[in-house]
């Protein structure tokens, strides 16, 4: 095993118990060798550090729960002198068209996740255990895709949608979501495939099974920590997305994001409103992120994140 | 019930069941008509079963990217061709040379500092009591949104003008009143300004950069690191001749990666400045070109000049396949 992130598959677990046994080793040997936060010059590096990876965001969640007049009067620092909270900000927030946008945050994640993940499986197993003609080729293709700035699409797709009917409806932030999140999909997916053992599927196949029935019983099973992770970063890359919702979405169906991006531009001083929508946006991505954090990190670590 | 555009909550959720239901309809109705015959060419599985994602990745990626790179020839309203003029508005004019130059800053700084951050922040909190909660704390910008993020370090950034009673209520301003300096409008101070929004892009993905480089350290086999303490080595030495050079692969992942990112990501410039004080990027100026200015033809120029960036990194990144291909 190299040290490089690629895409370890069902080696995965094997690995993180061997390096649970490691750390374990090490944790050992550190005790009485010198550790590197016993110096004082590295403890104050990485705690200068964690505050100011800490302190901005505390500092606009205490606001988000002061009262306006004092938001406005006052640094949120003086909340340790003059303790007022309130949640009138958020219910103010929540009344202005956030709420909407909470809705169909949802509204436009579910489908956005659950589409490209059983196209992106099948395909994936297409690349990996069905031999075609041209397989290689658009493998190849499908995986050079992945960098592909959005940007290049985006007009032409919004013309394809109005030619349709469809431009400005869920169905077109549907679409595109599923469609930009297919190459990277298919290629983590089909890795974490290649990785199962081929004697499974040959002997499944002897047995006389289909492919539909390998997809279903032998494979997918098996899959279930990679479609999770993924599913984890397609939830939250959607729900944290502002270029496809600001281009697709019309007024009324506006994620979140875009909600509160102008409500920025609109009323950039009006704390009050930005803060507490601010955190209403976060609060799901971070709720799903601290549950779920072990898979999602083991999807950073099985490829890259996107762009 | 309007089935393109419902307008009530309830409608909204049901048209969302609907659709996933539609969905898993159609699929299902593909996989066994596979499934029936007993003998299939391989084609047509591979039809089936890829089949629809080569379709959907074909029409809403590669022929829309196809259609850009022909308005990036023609005038803004695609009526007429008119050669590489886009272009050299996009590579003359100042205005779009700022843009240009802002998005160097933005591709070169942000993974660089990005990754150092990580990389030394990982190496810090290795093996120590607080490893997992200190890396949360780094790691939690990942979670939200670029929207978020840019409103949190707006109120960073927060100018008051010194005049009567007026307090800071940003932090940062707060901090040079308290040190006895004049609050800065850090978002309108040019070329300043492009530096503070770099910082929040930097904020973001050293988390990004800290989780990988934290595993590929935990990878560095035990024996490396015994041999080089035998030899003397610890704290800046073993970090220097150890650790950077181990974790030089997933060194290279991190930075293209980042990039990669930083190259196409628009929402922190549009969120905190609209592109307005010469802080603009190329790809919030393809977003106000072909949106906001109606001038596709320029848009489309620079949504080209985007793809063209990333083309070596394509090529790199298909040579790196290849190769771990081999390692297998």
């Amino acid at each position: 095993m190299t040290s490089t992130p690629t895409p370890t598959g069902a080696a995965a677990p094997e690995l993180t118990k061997r390096q649970q046994r490691r750390n374990e080793k090490l944790a050992e040997r550190a005790a009485d060798a010198k550790t590197k936060l016993s110096s004082p010059w590295a403890s104050g590096v990485a705690i200068l550090i964690a505050i100011l990876w800490t302190v901005p965001s505390f500092g606009l969640l205490v606001t988000s729960f002061r009262p306006q007049q004092d938001i406005s009067n006052s640094g949120w620092w003086t909340i340790f002198s003059d303790f007022q909270l309130t949640t009138a900000n958020y219910e103010e927030a929540l009344s202005r068209g956030l709420g909407d946008g909470f809705l169909n945050s949802f509204v436009l994640t579910i489908p956005a996740a659950l589409i490209p993940i059983s196209i992106a499986l099948l395909a994936a197993y297409a690349f990996a255990w069905v031999d075609f003609p041209g397989r290689n080729f658009l493998f190849v293709a499908v995986f050079a895709l992945q960098v592909v700035p959005l940007q290049v699409a985006l007009v032409p797709l919004q013309q394809i949608y109005l030619a349709v009917g469809i431009q400005g409806s869920f169905w077109s932030v549907w679409l595109s979501h599923s469609i930009f999140a297919l190459p990277l999909a298919i290629f983590l997916l089909h890795n974490f495939m290649k990785d199962i053992p081929p004697a499974l599927v040959e002997a499944a196949r002897v047995d006389g099974a289909g492919h539909v029935k390998i997809f279903f019983q032998v494979l997918l099973p098996l899959l279930v920590p990679a479609i999770a992770s993924f599913a984890i970063f397609q939830f939250l890359w959607v729900w944290n997305d502002l270029l496809v919702g600001l281009t697709f979405a019309s007024p009324e169906n506006r994620p979140l994001t875009v909600a509160i991006a102008e409500l920025a531009g609109t009323r950039g001083g009006a704390w009050y409103l930005l803060s507490a929508g601010a955190f209403i946006s976060m609060i799901v991505p971070v709720i799903v992120f601290l549950s779920l954090q072990r898979y999602f990190v083991r999807g950073l670590l099985a490829g890259s994140v996107k762009g | 019930m309007d089935l393109i555009n419902p307008d009530t909550p309830g409608g909204k959720i049901l048209l969302m069941v609907l659709a996933i239901i539609l969905f898993v309809v159609v699929m299902g109705a593909i996989l066994l008509a596979v499934d029936r015959p007993k003998r299939v060419p391989g084609w047509v599985i591979g039809l089936a079963f890829a089949g629809p994602a080569v379709l959907m990745i074909a029409g809403g990626l590669i022929y829309p990217a196809i259609l850009t790179i022909i308005k990036s020839f023609q005038n803004r309203t695609s009526t007429e061709f008119v050669g590489m003029d886009n272009y050299i508005t996009a590579f003359t004019e100042s205005q779009f040379q700022i843009v240009l130059r802002n998005t160097v800053l933005w591709v070169i700084l942000v993974p660089l500092v990005a990754t150092v951050f990580g990389l030394v922040y990982a190496v810090l909190v290795d093996r120590t009591k607080f490893e997992k909660a200190a890396k949360g704390l780094v790691f939690l910008p990942m979670a939200i949104s670029m929207v978020g993020a840019s409103i949190i370090w707006k109120f960073v950034y927060e100018y008051k003008p010194v005049q009567g009673n007026i307090q800071q209520t940003g932090l940062l301003n707060q901090f040079i009143v308290w040190l006895g300096g004049e609050p800065q409008h850090f978002l309108v101070n040019e070329p300043w300004n492009t530096f503070f929004l770099i910082v929040v892009m930097i904020w973001i993905q050293a988390g990004f950069a800290m989780t990988v480089l934290s595993a590929s350290i935990k990878a560095i086999p035990d024996d490396i690191i015994e041999a080089a303490k035998l030899d003397g080595l610890k704290g800046w030495g073993m970090f220097r001749y150890i650790q950077v050079p181990s974790v030089r692969p997933a060194l290279v992942v991190v930075i293209t990666t980042v990039m990669l990112a930083t190259l196409k990501a628009f929402d922190i410039v549009r969120t905190m400045t609209g592109g307005q004080f010469n802080t603009s990027i190329v790809a919030n100026e393809f977003y106000t070109q072909s949106f906001r200015q109606n001038d596709q033809g320029l848009g489309s120029a620079l949504a080209v000049i985007l793809f063209l960036v990333v083309i070596p990194v394509i090529i790199y990144n298909i040579r790196q396949m290849k190769k771990s291909e081999e390692v297998r």
